[in-house]
């Protein structure tokens, strides 16, 4: 099948389904917002300032050799479908997406680590994505780029506050870490409510797939920090990770294990029913594609059934998407195509090999 | 100056008039009432000048009170456009609104009042370096005070890499 080609992501770091932790958690993301000095927030910037910032943010991202290939996307230059297939593979946020205002997007290639939104709350939205529970790499890597550009940008700062952003709740460091986490088992056990509860005590975001707003279909759930301020990077992101995510881990692993060992059989009907109407479906919505594609993760985390990868489902997640969609078709399409189309894609992908 | 009363009423006088005619001296004192039905207000060609001259200088003064005492000199912003809106306009807004700003920020964060963490290498002066062993020094008492001691050790050891450099 050539939907992968079409799609264009043969080699998306994210979307291998490696990394460590992969049977919990999909992608690790580090973003950092900075603030070029000398200019206002985006909010009291005219036209003209923002052409500026964009053309200074494009010149200074190509000359710093971030990546080995960066590609430069003028957002007013893309069509709305275009655009919405960068949101769906985390590259740009909804918010970014939107509007007419001059903004762009740096995205770092082979691997689509890396992507520098410009424009979007802040001047700069630097973030690196990777598969798997990998902050600590994900931040050396972010820490590097930033001091790549600052050795050519000055950024808004001040002594007592530190880096200066638009929004004071992303003032001082201007990082947020987080993953994203597949926690069908604790969301069967009943248990996802705990961890809603735990997560905010601990004053963190728990957020659906595409972030701020959006709901958690097929049991996937954003973490973030939300304090920015008065605590060092590092030091945040061990919290979060020994304290906060390893223990969600080992949560939805016991809760997995708990299913597959005293509710067996209810566990594999869950999966094989999920396979059947995946293998068969000729109409799929997308809320119900992932939600089966959730239930297949889950199984196959738990070696029900080796025929299928966990690279094919990540995968899957994200094609079965509506731009994505449209972007393998080659054209626009009616809620009522893709749902066609969205079965053909995962009728093709998930068949049976006998 | 001595208060008049009205000539026709005997209330306080608010409109005080001075004709010479014919070489010679008249004042009138009228209250406002009075002075009305006499046609002493409203027509004069001095009234109807004042109130040219108002109705083009209220609206300017008008729009520029909210932003003079209490606005951003970076980009005229006033705290309550940031209420509103809960976007800052500009850099600037941090020491404009320091103060407004310290206990939101205070309660956003945690309790954190400054900033622990990286500086850009070019901007890291000697000054902030001290402020920055000043801060750790706080935190790392937080942090044995709260039984933290992995956060602790990993606080003293950025402190003893900051106190080597400077």
């Amino acid at each position: 099948m050539d939907a992968d080609e079409a799609a264009g992501f043969a080699r998306v770091e994210w979307l291998s389904g490696e990394g460590p932790s992969s049977d919990v958690v999909v992608s690790s993301r580090v973003r950092l917002a900075r603030n070029i000095a000398g200019f206002p927030f985006l909010t009291r910037a005219s036209r003209e300032e923002k052409l500026q910032l964009l053309d200074l943010s494009h010149r200074h991202i190509e000359a710093s050799g971030l990546a080995p290939e960066v590609q430069w996307q003028d957002l007013n230059a893309l069509s709305r479908v275009e655009r919405q297939v960068l949101v769906e593979r985390h590259l740009i946020s909804k918010q970014h997406a939107k509007g007419s205002e001059p903004r762009g997007v740096a995205i770092g290639l082979p691997r689509e680590r890396l992507s520098i939104m410009v424009n979007e709350e802040d001047h700069l939205r630097i973030q690196v994505l990777r598969s798997g529970l990998a902050l600590r790499d994900a931040y050396e890597q972010i820490d590097r780029i930033d001091d790549r550009l600052e050795e050519r940008l000055d950024f808004a700062m001040s002594d007592r506050f530190g880096y200066l952003t638009a929004c004071p709740t992303n003032v001082g460091t201007g990082i947020r870490v987080s993953v994203m986490l597949h926690l069908p088992g604790l969301k069967l056990t009943g248990e996802i409510d705990k961890v809603r509860r735990a997560a905010k005590a601990m004053s963190l975001a728990v957020r659906g797939f595409y972030g701020e707003g959006s709901e958690s279909i097929g049991d996937f759930f954003q973490i973030s920090n939300q304090t920015t301020l008065g605590r060092s990077e590092e030091d945040l992101l061990h919290e979060f990770e020994t304290r906060v995510i390893s223990k969600v881990i080992e949560y939805e692993r016991s809760a997995r294990r708990e299913l597959a060992t005293k509710r067996t059989r209810t566990f594999e009907d869950r999966f094989h029913r999920s396979l059947g109407l995946l293998r068969y479906a000729r109409l799929l919505k997308a809320e119900e594609c992932l939600e089966q594609l959730s239930y297949l993760r889950l199984g196959v985390s738990c070696g029900l059934d080796a025929e299928v990868s966990q690279e094919v489902l990540q995968r899957l997640v994200l094609l079965s998407q509506p731009a994505h969609l449209q972007r393998v078709c080659g054209r626009e399409l009616s809620q009522a195509e893709r749902r066609v189309e969205r079965a053909r894609l995962v009728r093709a992908a998930l068949a049976a090999r006998d | 100056m001595t208060h008049q009363p009205c000539e026709i009423c005997g209330e306080p006088a608010t409109v005080h008039e001075v004709v010479v005619k014919n070489g010679k001296r008249q004042e009138r004192h009228l209250c406002e009432k009075h002075a009305a039905e006499l046609g002493l207000l409203g027509s004069g060609s001095h009234t109807s000048a004042m109130q040219a001259l108002g109705a083009v200088l209220d609206p300017m003064l008008s729009k520029s009170k909210p932003q003079a005492p209490s606005g951003c000199p970076g980009c005229g912003m006033s705290f309550a456009d940031f209420r509103q809106h809960g976007v800052l306009g500009c850099p600037s807004c941090y020491s404009a609104f320091e103060d407004e700003l310290g206990s939101l920020i205070e309660r956003a964060h945690e309790g954190a009042t400054c900033h622990v963490g990286k500086v850009p290498k070019r901007a890291a002066g000697l000054e902030s370096r001290l402020k920055k062993i000043e801060s750790l020094r706080k935190e790392l008492q937080g942090a044995v005070m709260s039984e933290d001691y992995e956060r602790a050790a990993s606080i003293r050891d950025r402190l003893s890499s900051l106190e080597k450099n400077s």
